[in-house]
């Protein structure tokens, strides 16, 4: 598979995404579509089952899991858009079915899954997507597209042939911002003081805007932005991409 | 919820706002870093010190019934008597008559976070005997009558000024300024205790089969002088602590430093090989090794879990956790702090008391790669979870999570009803961090992002429609 020759591929837009940041699938789609290929998008996923997994109740996110597995059944490549569902499905997936009836489908479904920027970066081996977003920004690695994933480098060599886009890096960019999913409700007090943490290293680098290849991380990020009254902007990757 | 959760839940939350305290822990660990990574750049390629360094302790803890035996028999042939304990109690008792058959009176320590596990310290003063701690963060702590803050650190909580002040009261000494000048308070203290002391009790950094040694490592020279001078010493190990070979320790002692302490080596690396031989000069008379289980085998038995037991007990997984830095390491209630804190402390002391623990993280991974001898800590943290949930699920949780599958299943009322759910968030608007808001758990802290006019599914049906 290479840059130059047209693949079908089949979008993963997780529930949150959906629902609360369709900019950063619609930004997806924009930049896979100008490189010329075919996206197509099977309506009938719901959510990767995260929440229940990541809660200890893995029978109930098994049966969420099944519909993933039916939805992208017929998919050839599928491209995520959140490092974190993402990470569900490539590496917890096959964990959640070991020894079960659709174990292979798992594996199946895991080895065809990628990540968007690991995607455009490792397998289509694109880096200039002549987009354009003046600004300066810090970009922020979720933890599970880091350390699951491994995707460090790709975010930054997408981001650095942006025009005008100065990027900054903070001081550990690779601490956690909290988030973690229930764990954010769980445990409130201390998702927030690791929230707060994070935006002191995004204020410090003196960066407008925080860009992520995990809306997750950035609702927490602006969120906490937002109730200090300042004035940073968080966007996707996926959407600085898309300017062009 | 347990007792255990209620005070882990009262403390963390307590020390979150504890913003002082946030900025020291910090900055104790911003040094961290820097030196530590400075020590990893040292190794040809830290990656394959770290495959080496799991590779032996997989090989030791996979065949503990060999590797055990063959230093028991080593440790016995040259006059060392090993005791196996199953628990902490045995352990405790078998130390304390030991104890009292040499007519001890007087016990010098060194740290041994073994030994804090099973209170031995505490009961060997309930059995009479005076025990003093001679490691200075212990000792710290102990006078404080804290337990120990960190695995490795354990009074790195706490500022030169509350040292004085701790020492002023409880040792009447004169106010000192310096690190340099409390330094010399304790030890002058100490050095008084090391000649009157008739047990010294160690812990152990590794066992090694081959030779029947223990392997003590230190920085201050403590360990050296305990496990020396007094006549009858007492080595506690957890069977885990073996490793096959002398020359494992080769790759696991500056591992060890590096991760543990920003060190390529600690100052002192000292093997005990036995007590003193006919024709020697000097060391112990009797030399005690207490080979301790206190439920290790429970979480042997677990195949998933076994390679928790690789654990050398370095600190780096502590030093590098975010929930660590923020909540301190006294929140955790338990001995062993941090993210193998809470992956063990389940197993060693019950699931469902200590469950919460493994509930405590954003699962962010930066504990497993940091982990020198490559325990798969934040998979083990999902496991626990899944494990407690399997055994006792949370009443108020299933219908939850039975009701979030029952509705992620259907992607025909997911279109249908989950708009409405978006567009109800602006509603709440007038209730936000109130009790009565639903989302106050999230919003009393944070905003919520604003609801999009339109969902994706919504765009990519509206694309359609135009094609």
């Amino acid at each position: 598979m290479s840059g130059l020759f047209p693949v079908k591929i089949t979008l993963f837009i997780p529930c949150f995404i959906d629902q609360y940041y369709p900019g950063a699938g619609i930004g997806m789609v924009r930049v896979l579509e100008k490189l010329g290929h075919t996206v197509e998008y099977p309506e009938s996923q719901t959510c990767c089952g995260q929440p229940a997994f990541n809660s200890g109740y893995w029978d109930e996110a098994r049966s969420v899991a099944e519909t993933m597995l039916d939805a992208f059944r017929d998919a050839e490549v599928v491209v995520g858009v959140s490092g974190s569902c993402g990470a569900m499905l490539k590496v917890f997936y096959p964990e959640l079915f070991h020894g079960r009836p659709r174990e292979a489908e798992a594996k199946a479904l895991a080895a065809k899954t990628h990540e968007f920027s690991s995607f455009l970066v490792n397998v289509l081996g694109v880096g200039d997507l002549g987009a354009s977003f003046p600004a300066k920004a810090t970009f922020h690695d979720g933890c599970h597209g880091l350390r699951e994933l491994g995707i460090k480098r790709e975010p930054r060599d997408l981001l650095k042939h942006v025009r005008g886009l100065e990027l900054v890096e903070m001081k550990e960019a690779e601490t956690c911002c909290g988030f973690g999913g229930t764990f954010a409700v769980k445990f409130p007090e201390i998702s927030t003081a690791m929230g707060e943490v994070k935006c002191a290293s995004i204020l410090e680098t003196g960066a407008d805007l925080v860009i992520s290849n995990d809306s997750s991380c950035l609702m927490q990020i602006q969120g906490l932005f937002d109730r200090q009254g300042q004035n940073i902007k968080s966007m996707h990757l996926a959407e600085v991409l898309a300017h062009f | 919820m347990s007792t255990e959760s209620a005070q882990f839940h009262r403390d963390a939350d307590r020390l979150t706002h504890d913003l002082r305290h946030r900025a020291w822990i910090q900055k104790a660990l911003g040094g961290y870093y820097i030196k530590r990574d400075e020590q990893k750049a040292k190794y040809t390629d830290w990656q394959q010190a770290r495959a080496s360094a799991a590779a032996a302790k997989y090989e030791a803890v996979n065949h503990l019934d060999k590797y055990l035996s063959e230093l028991s028999d080593k440790l016995a042939a040259r006059g060392t008597k090993v005791f196996w304990a199953a628990d902490g109690a045995e352990a405790a008792d078998y130390i304390a008559s030991v104890a009292r058959d040499a007519g001890v009176k007087r016990i010098i320590k060194s740290k041994t976070m073994t030994g804090e596990e099973i209170h031995l310290p505490q009961a060997l003063e309930k059995a009479g005997f005076e025990v003093v701690e001679s490691d200075l963060g212990e000792f710290i702590v102990q006078l404080r009558g804290e337990p120990p803050y960190h695995i490795v650190f354990p009074s790195m909580h706490l500022t030169r000024g509350q040292i004085d002040d701790t020492f002023q009261k409880k040792l009447g000494s004169a106010h000192a300024e310096t690190p340099e000048e409390l330094t010399m308070i304790a030890r002058g203290l100490m050095r008084q205790k090391y000649c009157e002391a008739d047990m010294g009790i160690s812990g152990a950094n590794f066992a090694v089969a081959e030779t029947g040694h223990i392997s003590v490592t230190e920085n201050e020279g403590n360990a050296r002088l305990s496990t020396s001078l007094p006549d009858v010493l007492v080595s506690i190990v957890g069977i885990e602590k073996v490793v096959p070979k002398l020359d494992d320790l080769a790759v696991l002692l500056p591992m060890l430093a590096t991760a543990g302490a920003a060190q390529n080596m600690t100052c002192y690396n000292t093997l005990l090989g036995g007590p003193r031989q006919p024709g020697e000069t000097d060391g112990p008379r009797e030399f005690h090794v207490v080979l301790l289980d206190n439920r290790r085998t429970a979480l042997l038995a677990d195949p998933e879990q076994r390679d928790a037991l690789h654990c050398i007990r370095c600190g780096a997984c502590l030093n590098v956790c975010p929930i660590f830095k923020n909540i301190g390491g006294h929140s955790y209630g338990t001995t062993y702090q941090g993210p193998i804190g809470s992956v063990i402390t389940p197993h060693l002391r019950g699931l469902q008391s200590w469950k919460h623990l493994s509930f405590a993280s954003s699962l962010c991974g930066a504990c497993g790669e940091a982990c020198p001898v490559k325990i798969d800590l934040h998979h083990h943290l999902l496991q626990n979870r899944r494990n407690a949930i399997a055994e006792n699920p949370v009443w108020w949780e299933m219908p939850i999570f039975a009701g979030f599958a029952w509705f992620m299943r259907r992607p025909g009322l997911y279109r249908f009803a989950a708009p409405l759910l978006r567009l109800a968030g602006p509603l709440l608007h007038a209730i936000r961090g109130k009790d009565i808001d639903p989302m106050s758990l999230w919003t009393r802290t944070r905003d919520l992002p604003p609801a999009p006019p339109q969902s994706f599914k919504e765009y990519w049906r509206g694309r359609n429609a135009k094609r």
